[in-house]
């Protein structure tokens, strides 16, 4: 908690502040028997879906249903009280590793979010008259307020427009600690990412339907409709936890493969897994969109496979090489194309992994295209490569230090690499946000071989004999 | 087709998360029998099942659309109809090529057992059931599929007219059985004992439609994987009875929330299922990649030059028959093909090839040194440990070195060993020739058992075909 900067902790002050302004109107001895017992099912929904949240495909977002209850509650509690109270309940979630601020910043947000909600949904129906609760806060709790069979069609414009509220104000103020609290990597970030926030909103405004649809069953079959919305519930939980489960273990696989393919050269060991990170830093850097942040890193990922094809003979050569075993060399983004052209899912991730080696100036291989005709992802793997290349212990030189690498790619840019990648590299680099972990020293393993050249190495490139 | 198949199987879903590694089969040596089987029978056996389904279910379909003519509150028909085409456009393709339409199940499953429709009461009365007899309700699901089905058709997709009948075989028995229950208004809304009673006989019969459909869609995969059918309903069992379990109860909140809320309910709780569905779509869309990857880098050994071309594939393929013929479950498939795909991966330890990467007649060490160097590899994923369990035992004999190593380690040295000897080639004789010299070797190194299986396979269709 200490790690809030000041002014996320005033934020959520202000958050909590509004919240209590609104919950301290709460009258409880006027509410109806009937009121209560609704509030308090749907309180207890609330709290079961948000105990149990899941991870979408953004990194660590929880994402969980609850709105549905608080959107039940909106049209069966009539108004904003019932709604807010509901929400307040985040702050007994019984989820794991919360923190006290998360906690109340969570009950805040969703005290304030069904509060708002309710509101706008007596405003459209249009029985609201003021903003604020306690003019009409008998009139709100005194029965469970189903619509009539029939009279369903007149709120289902109301109930749209709270749903949208909920969303707006619910990933608004969300939106707004993220953007206050980036800097500090506070308590709040952990659970939601910025990247995500898009991807949770759709999946809310879908869901919110279940809200009215659940309002519906209690006129059928009272507070039985919270239990028997569960269980569909339950089911897209477990879908949603198995993608999960299912992309760590993707992600996994593939990491642990491309290690398998370069424990082959001892001096590249843990190079794929650098450049793949080094990609991330840049991506982030020039704020790609998140998907194609992770199209990147495994690209930078996957960017050397293709050296399995190249004979070892030709990797362990000292000395000058033929112009055969220079192509052969040449030869290994396509080789890596043909490895990994099957997936799917890596679409521009392969113009990545095949023109990694263009350089601007047309020089480079295999189609040796110039300036804007090599792709994005190409320059910025040419880049992050060239980096850990040189930061690198190699059978020829020592590791160079990380400043003497700077200089090294700014004396590149423009010739060799894009200078706008090399800038927003160095800018990440400096940033402090992501540090670097250059290769460690290591004894090498007996099937590993020693390279003696290094072809992603721009300080001292490889020698061809010159062709006569 | 049975490449097709072959394919199919492989994705199959681990939901069940049993370990594969470790588990025992049942037999005993000499209880399989090797029984040359003649082409013709495999040819003739093809699509039985199909065949009967989609001829009864089309005599049924002709019959209940006659039916159709003055049908009445056909506001009602047609927006659940519409919402039927909605699901069927929305299909759902599931880990281990499985089709579903999950939505239109929910619509036509409600369609069944609709009681009574705010806004749509006859008589104007209030919890008044609407009286579809059960053969228009069949007939209006039929026709909302068919119309869902169409831009599949007309997209090049498959039409999955199997799925489809099998669907509406457990529609058309809630319906033949609800209808009149509620056309004798056995079942109503309006008290609380009312609406228990309607329920729980609403459960009971979605439970047995979703069962329904359950031992069609096994029986038409049994025949298309050659697998057994006791094998194929455990898996469908096993793998759906999630998805069936949010169907039958989703058709039921149909049900009641449109008494309350009318037809506007359906496009309403179309959203939350919408998203549930997205769930599905995205894990499905996850295991495929997977696969996809796991295949692709397998390759690494071949584009180094370790193994022969195609070896990695060829193995997984094979053993994947052999697997099914033993009846494996699809969990313990999966692992079997991810092992198989990746056997050779712990080669990179090898600084010189083998000759032509044939890993049956290396030295012990060597093939010691493979295995476990691919097993730890393997094991750093962290996930898949009981693959790489299969990949550790991949050289171990039958018999002769302690506890007898898992059946998928089995299977994978005997099609390992037959693609040494054959090298992918699809002569016949070459086949038996490999098949017989591995046969020869039964009493240590390779289970008889498996070799058994792999002649059986084999004998239906050539190698190269599996």
């Amino acid at each position: 908690m200490g790690r809030l900067s000041l002014a996320a902790w005033l934020y959520l002050t202000a958050l909590v502040a509004m919240a209590v302004a609104i919950l301290r109107y709460v009258p409880v001895g006027l509410a109806s028997r009937h009121w209560l017992a609704a509030y308090a099912v749907l309180a207890l929904l609330f709290l079961v879906c948000d105990s149990a949240p899941t991870t979408l495909a953004a990194r660590q977002s929880a994402w969980s249903p609850s709105s549905a209850a608080t959107l039940a509650a909106v049209v069966l509690l009539h108004g904003g009280i019932g709604a807010a109270m509901v929400g307040a309940v985040a702050v007994l979630t019984l989820r794991r590793h919360v923190s006290l601020a998360e906690r109340l910043f969570n009950g805040a947000m969703y005290a304030v979010a069904g509060y708002l909600a309710g509101k706008s949904y007596l405003a459209v129906l249009g029985t609201a008259t003021t903003f604020w609760p306690h003019t009409r806060a008998a009139s709100e709790v005194s029965q469970v307020d189903i619509p009539s069979p029939g009279g369903f069609a007149k709120v289902l414009l109301p109930f749209a427009v709270a749903a949208l509220v909920h969303a707006v104000v619910n990933h608004g103020l969300l939106w707004g600690i993220l953007r206050i609290d980036q800097r500090s990597r506070g308590a709040v970030r952990r659970s939601v990412s910025p990247g995500g926030l898009a991807q949770l909103l759709a999946y809310d405004l879908g869901f919110a339907g279940l809200g009215l649809v659940i309002a519906a069953l209690w006129g059928v079959i009272g507070p039985f409709a919270a239990a028997i919305v569960l269980v569909p519930l339950y089911v897209a939980r477990w879908a949603m936890g198995q993608f999960a489960e299912q992309r760590r273990a993707h992600s996994a696989t593939l990491a642990a493969l491309c290690q398998a393919v370069e424990t082959k050269d001892f001096y590249t060991r843990g190079h794929s897994d650098r450049v793949s990170r080094g990609a991330g830093m840049i991506a982030r850097q020039i704020n790609m969109p998140q998907n194609r942040a992770d199209a990147v890193t495994f690209a930078g990922m996957l960017h050397d496979i293709g050296k399995l094809g190249v004979p070892t003979k030709v990797l362990q050569k000292e000395g000058t090489l033929t112009e055969d075993e220079y192509a052969a060399i040449q030869l290994h983004p396509m080789r890596g194309l043909e490895i990994v052209g099957d997936i799917g899912f890596l679409n521009e991730a392969l113009s990545g992994i095949m023109h990694h080696h263009e350089r601007m100036d047309g020089r480079g291989y295999p189609m040796g295209f110039t300036g804007d005709e090599i792709p994005e992802f190409a320059k910025i793997i040419a880049v992050a490569d060239a980096f850990d290349s040189m930061t690198s212990t190699r059978s020829y030189r020592k590791a160079r230090s990380i400043e003497e690498a700077i200089a090294e790619l700014k004396k590149g840019a423009g010739s060799q690499f894009d200078p706008k990648i090399v800038e927003a590299f160095i800018t990440a680099l400096g940033s402090g946000k992501e540090k670097w972990k250059p290769q460690e020293p290591a004894q090498p393993r007996d099937y590993e071989i020693l390279t003696s050249q290094d072809h992603d190495d721009p300080i001292s490139p490889l020698r061809v004999f010159p062709s006569r | 087709m049975t490449d097709a198949a072959g394919d199919a199987v492989s994705d199959a879903v681990s939901g069940a998360d049993t370990p594969a590694a470790g588990r025992r089969m049942a037999y005993r040596e000499g209880e399989v029998m090797v029984r040359p089987a003649p082409r013709w029978q495999a040819l003739a056996s093809v699509d039985t099942g199909r065949l009967i389904l989609l001829s009864s279910t089309g005599l049924l379909v002709a019959i209940c659309l006659v039916q159709l003519v003055g049908l009445k509150h056909t506001t009602v028909a047609i927006a659940f109809g519409l919402f039927i085409a909605f699901g069927e456009l929305l299909r759902l393709s599931l880990p281990g090529n499985r089709e579903a339409a999950p939505i239109a199940m929910i619509a036509a499953l409600a369609f069944a057992m609709v009681l009574d429709i705010a806004g749509n009461n006859p008589h104007g009365k209030m919890f008044w059931p609407i009286p579809f007899e059960p053969a228009q309700v069949v007939g209006v699901a039929a026709l909302g599929m068919l119309l869902g089905a169409l831009p599949h058709i007309a997209a090049g997709r498959p039409a999955g007219v199997t799925g489809m009948s099998a669907r509406l075989l457990g529609v058309a028995f809630v319906a033949f059985v609800f209808r009149p229950l509620v056309n004798a208004h056995l079942m109503m809304l309006g008290s609380p004992r009312r609406a228990a009673l309607a329920f729980a006989v609403m459960a009971v019969l979605v439970l047995i439609a979703s069962l329904i459909e359950t031992l069609i869609t096994a029986v038409i995969r049994a025949e298309d994987l050659r697998a057994r059918y006791s094998v194929t309903l455990a898996d469908e069992l096993r793998l759906q009875w999630r998805l069936g379990l949010a169907v039958g109860v989703s058709a039921i909140i149909t049900v009641f929330a449109a008494s309350a809320m009318g037809l506007y309910e359906l496009a309403v709780f179309a959203g939350p299922l919408f998203v549930v569905q997205l769930a599905f779509r995205r894990y499905a869309g996850i295991r495929a990649t997977y696969l996809q990857t796991v295949r692709a880098l397998a390759q690494v050994t071949e584009v180094a030059g370790y193994v022969d071309s195609g070896h990695s594939r060829r193995v997984s393929r094979i053993s994947l028959a052999v697997g099914r013929e033993l009846g494996m479950a699809e969990p313990e498939l999966l692992s079997l093909e991810y092992a198989a795909l990746m056997h050779d991966i712990g080669q990179l330890s090898l600084v010189e090839p083998i000759p032509a990467g044939a890993t049956c007649n290396v030295a012990k060490t060597t093939a010691r040194r493979i295995a476990e160097f691919g097993a730890e590899v393997i094991s750093q994923t962290g996930v898949l440990d009981a693959v790489a369990e299969i990949v550790r035992c991949q050289w171990l004999p039958y018999r002769g070195a302690g506890a007898e190593p898992p059946l998928e380690s089995r299977i994978i040295k005997v099609v390992n060993a037959l693609d040494d000897l054959v090298a992918g080639s699809a002569d016949r004789d070459r086949v038996l020739a490999a098949i017989a010299s591995i046969r020869g070797e039964t009493d240590l190194e390779y289970d008889p058992v498996v070799v058994a299986a792999l002649a059986k396979v084999s004998n239906r269709l050539p190698v190269n075909r599996l």
